[in-house]
């Protein structure tokens, strides 16, 4: 029975959320982006998704049996987790990635440090950084949209390397008309989960609105034609920054819990993605930008706890 | 004292890299390759086994003020006698190894059982504790180094064992040495509770 809530300060409410209700909500919103990455990048990406779940689910099932723990593959987090990864991952990759990807995901983001709600990372981004620096050269090859499997640059790797040869329109970006990963592709189809999940409650806007301002005018002040130049409109399209700040970030597990944190954790990503993606070795940053604020989000829970109820200003 | 129980407790029971987690610098940077991890296995093992006898020798003669700094300059000539040999016989080894053969002086794990063992045992017990310390850390050192050059490299020796394998990368770098012992620390835990 343990897990079933998330756990704030008083005063508490009777509702009838569950992490299960919840995880298979967030699934059910991510549903339109994987469409489009389905539709763009054809059946090797829909395999792509379907091996990471499989995989994502059979590990959790394995080593909850191993361990002699209640099996919890109903409440739907080890397929969130597998969803997840899979939109994190190139549509081409030889399917052995995404198995491996989600059994590390599982087994060491997520069981090793005992089950839901106690991993400090995100094992979604755990695990797509442990591809990424163990098979550099599987996870950095995309293809552009379309079914004959043509490799191309996405837009920010393009930029990075200093020859955007393709224009793209805003429209492109926006519809998902570009190279990327899976799920990054259709930022129309991320939002329209984004908005669901807002709506519902199940995020708040803190997170998701501080690192995307803060990403814009960072982009927007360091542009490549000097100060207060940028094109931040397509970096905000670009890359997974979307996912990331709505469906990565917002993690329950591995983000602060008060308001406050939530602004201060929602800025560092943001900073640190721009920091990677201008002035860093890799294109895009948001990955590596959202594991190290996963790693400050306790000490920044400690610096913003609310006040206690009746209590003063501490002198 | 029983010679072979002190000798035997470094390999298994306590464990420097295990079960004590002593020495762990060394283990994180050499452990790459198993014949980096052997080489520095037997350079530990040396200067573990001479500073352990000659520190168990002096110990009356020292002053308790001043015990750390003496063991540290017997180390040291340990460590400088291990590089020099290292230097001369087996060149590629040494430049592989690098600065991690000189910073043995300051691994905790030698220190450590100067401090905790030699400095108030007698000289047999010394040494049999030296040798099993040693033989733990070539051990454990070459249980990581296995694991990690065969993930991060296909190899073993050096040796290609799987032509088809693509290697994960990641388990050459520094991350996957913490990867690695994290779980072992983990498993030995394990096996320590399920003793108990």
């Amino acid at each position: 029975m343990e897990n079933k809530l998330i756990v704030a300060a008083a005063p508490h409410l009777h509702a009838r959320e569950s992490t299960a209700r919840i995880m298979w909500s967030v699934s059910l919103s991510l549903l339109p982006a994987g469409a489009a990455g389905v539709y763009f990048f054809g059946y090797a990406a829909l395999a792509v998704i379907i091996v990471s779940i499989a995989a994502a689910l059979a590990s959790e099932w394995v080593l909850q049996k191993l361990t002699r723990r209640q099996t919890t593959l109903s409440d739907g987090s080890a397929f969130l987790t597998g969803l997840l990864l899979a939109y994190n991952l190139p549509p081409g990759v030889p399917l052995w990635i995404p198995a491996i990807g989600a059994v590390f995901a599982i087994a060491v983001g997520k069981q090793v440090f005992g089950g839901l709600g106690q991993n400090i990372f995100n094992p979604a981004l755990a695990a797509r950084a442990f591809l990424m620096a163990s098979w550099p050269a599987y996870m950095t090859s995309f293809r552009a949209p379309g079914f004959d499997a043509v490799t191309s640059a996405t837009p920010l790797s393009a930029l990075k390397e200093g020859h955007l040869q393709q224009v793209y329109s805003y429209l492109d970006l926006f519809m998902g008309n570009k190279a990327g990963c899976i799920g990054e592709v259709c930022v129309a189809g991320l939002l329209a989960g984004a908005v669901f999940l807002l709506l519902r409650g199940y995020i708040t806007w803190h997170i998701p609105a501080a690192y995307l301002f803060t990403a814009g005018i960072m982009h927007y002040m360091f542009g490549h034609h000097g100060m207060f130049s940028g094109d931040w409109l397509f970096y905000l399209l670009s890359g997974g920054l979307v996912l990331g700040a709505f469906y990565m970030a917002t993690d329950y597990v591995t983000s602060p819990l008060t308001a406050k944190g939530q602004l201060i954790y929602g800025a560092g990503c943001g900073l640190l993605t721009v920091v990677i993606r201008l002035w860093g070795g890799y294109p895009e940053g948001t990955c590596y930008a959202i594991l190290m604020m996963n790693a400050a989000a306790p000490l920044i829970d400690r610096y913003s706890r609310r006040r206690i109820y009746g209590t003063g200003k501490a002198r | 004292m029983k010679l072979p129980a002190e000798f035997l407790k470094g390999i298994i029971r306590q464990n420097p890299i295990f079960v004590l987690a002593l020495g762990l610098c060394p283990v994180l940077a050499v452990s790459t390759s198993v014949s980096n991890a052997l080489g520095m296995g037997a350079a530990a093992t040396f200067v573990l086994v001479g500073s352990n006898c000659i520190i168990s020798l002096i110990k009356n003669v020292v002053p308790d003020k001043i015990r750390i700094p003496c063991f540290i300059v017997v180390i040291a000539t340990f460590v400088t006698i291990a590089e020099l040999v290292m230097r001369a016989y087996s060149p590629a080894l040494n430049r592989a190894l690098g600065i991690y053969v000189p910073l043995i002086v300051v691994n905790c794990m030698v220190l450590g059982r100067a401090e905790a063992f030699a400095s108030r045992r007698p000289f047999l017990g010394s040494l049999a504790d030296g040798l099993g310390m040693g033989a733990g850390f070539t051990l454990g050192l070459a249980l990581i180094s296995s694991i990690r050059e065969l993930l991060g490299a296909g190899k073993l020796l050096g040796y290609t064992l799987f032509p088809g394998f693509k290697p994960a990368l990641m388990m050459a770098l520094p991350p996957g040495a913490l990867l690695v012992i994290g779980m072992m620390l983990g498993f030995f835990n394990l096996l320590k509770g399920r003793k108990e």
